[in-house]
């Protein structure tokens, strides 16, 4: 399988301080990778530093070409689809108009019609409050929102932050169920960053782990899963 | 009781034209969370565009689509090269940035075309309706304000350019995450923003005469309407555009009446801009989020 993700040498910056010190990795395409860390290990910031959302250095590729320097809305144009923390819905839009808005440059109403369809046989809820404003939404239905958004882009790439966060542990299942169907029918590759470990263990195939900025440890997620000082550090038994 | 549907009449067309300034004021505070001092001033300077316009012959329609045009493309470049560079800095760098805006466009104006008065025309007829209740111009000043005003909403409500300006303004940072050019989005709002001053201008030059300070008052009466509405809301601000032209109207018609019933002068004409100063103290202190404004709360 060809990388669709090269990443090397990557640093990333809040103001002067080093929030990541020189980190790489690889992803596969159309595979479901994950980055696991305890808080402060650089995340979210590694995230951010894929979207050109902090200041970074280093190199990274996606689909071979060099991304490192772009602006975030080149990014997600080029098919990079972050889905934030805390899920940034446009709280005064409603549920159409903020799925809409990740395909405005697009002049092919049909096929955005199409997408729309798309997102809606994943998360038929979000059809339910179609004219809904998103503000008004659960936060299980704001992160469905958030997801939707992010595939109104035609990613090839997603990049999931914390999609469990606050949120009920049914809820979340079913996130992660449609998340695993998004990944093997629509072929988005997916790069998951998750406080809840186990769930993201099961999910994913290869996992890395991130310790104040580096990569400590890299594997196949089932042998991570068995990695004695994983079990104790994250999934706590 | 016909002078009072007067007062009314030409209290809306006033208030068409104070609409019109809340709504750009509004515009570029709910993309920056600034307000532009500068506003009434780069509509005085995009009448004085129109009026050099119509003297080098154009007729009075092309030589406002000249302008607004013109005035898009100013809007657009002191965006990019005036206030893109000031991202990031204080409240109060912006604040300073403005204020050197209003002088240097009422100077301009001023060195330009000079200080003395000009008459600008009206392309309105003359005539008056309904016996004199109201004239051919301020009938027309609705009119055109109306249109543009649903020319705006349509373009915000139902073009995906529109959606994207309204996303950015929300969310810049969710916006860039789905490709919207937020950076672009401001400066197009600041275009749209000088456009509608553009139009206000022209719309209510024939009334207060060409002159560098035409807009000084008209841009505090917007000030009011916005506040009155809510600064971050469009459809308040341009509601209370209207009722701020009316109210002012009203209070020199009372203010009238009283005298003549009670031989004591309480308010009249003189006193429209300070029962317009009232309505904002008064509204900020009882209300600061407007009539339809959101209640932002920030978790510290």
């Amino acid at each position: 399988m060809a990388a669709l993700l090269e990443v090397e040498g990557l640093k990333a910056y809040y103001g002067a301080s080093e929030a990541l010190h020189g980190i790489g990795f690889t992803l596969a395409q159309g595979g479901i990778t994950t980055i696991l860390g305890a808080n402060g290990a650089g995340k979210t910031t590694c995230l951010r530093a894929l979207a050109g959302m902090v200041r970074r250095l280093g190199s990274i590729r996606f689909d071979g070409r060099a991304i490192e320097r772009l602006a975030t809305e080149d990014i997600a144009r080029l098919g990079v689809a972050h889905v934030p923390e805390g899920r940034g819905t446009f709280t005064g839009l409603t549920v159409d108009e903020n799925l809409r808005v990740a395909a405005h440059t697009r002049r092919d109403a049909a096929a955005v019609r199409d997408d729309l369809e798309r997102v809606f046989a994943y998360f038929p809820r979000l059809k339910e409050r179609v004219a809904q404003q998103a503000g008004t939404l659960s936060g299980g239905e704001q992160q469905m929102l958030a997801i939707g958004r992010a595939l109104m882009l035609r990613p090839r790439l997603m990049l999931l932050d914390e999609p469990s966060f606050g949120l009920a542990p049914l809820v979340v299942q079913e996130i992660f169920r449609i998340m695993r169907r998004i990944n093997e029918e629509a072929g988005v590759s997916v790069l998951l960053v998750e406080q809840n470990a186990a769930l993201a263990l099961d999910l994913a195939s290869e996992a890395y782990v991130l310790e104040t900025g580096t990569v400590v440890l890299h594997g196949r997620a089932a042998d991570v899963k068995k990695d004695e000082g994983i079990r104790k550090s994250y999934l706590g038994y | 009781m016909e002078q009072l549907l007067q007062q009314i009449a030409s209290g809306l067309a006033s208030g068409a034209i104070y609409a019109c300034v809340a709504l750009a004021l509004v515009m570029i505070f709910t993309a920056t969370d600034h307000l532009n001092f500068a506003q009434g001033e780069m509509a005085m300077f995009s009448t004085y565009l129109c009026w050099q316009f119509m003297q080098s012959g154009l007729g009075f329609w092309t030589a406002l689509a000249a302008t607004v045009a013109l005035s898009f493309l100013i809007g657009v470049l002191i965006e990019r090269f005036i206030l893109r560079p000031l991202a990031g800095a204080s409240v109060l760098s912006s604040v300073v940035v403005f204020i050197g805006l209003l002088a240097i466009f009422h100077s301009l104006a001023g060195g330009i075309w000079s200080h003395t008065i000009k008459q600008f025309p009206s392309p309105f007829p003359s005539t008056t309706l309904g016996a004199g209740i109201i004239g051919g111009h301020q009938i027309g000043m609705v009119a055109v304000t109306l249109v543009m005003l649903g020319l705006l909403f349509s373009f915000f409500r139902f073009t995906s350019l529109g959606l994207a300006m309204r996303a950015a303004a929300q969310n810049p940072v969710s916006a860039r995450l789905v490709g919207v050019r937020v950076d672009w989005m401001l400066a197009l709002g600041w275009g749209l923003a000088a456009a509608i001053g553009a139009v206000a201008g022209a719309m209510v030059a024939p009334v207060v005469y060409l002159e560098p300070n035409m807009m000084t008052s008209v841009l505090l009466y917007g000030f009011a309407g916005a506040l009155v509405g809510g600064i971050s809301s469009p459809g308040g601000a341009v509601f209370g555009g209207f009722l701020v032209g009316v109210i002012e109207n009203l209070v020199a018609y009372f203010g009238n009446l009283t005298e003549k019933l009670f031989g004591v002068y309480v308010i009249g004409n003189g006193e429209k801009l300070t029962v317009a100063l009232i309505i904002v103290i008064t509204i900020l202190t009882l209300k600061p989020a407007g009539l339809f404004g959101r209640v932002i709360t920030k978790r510290v």
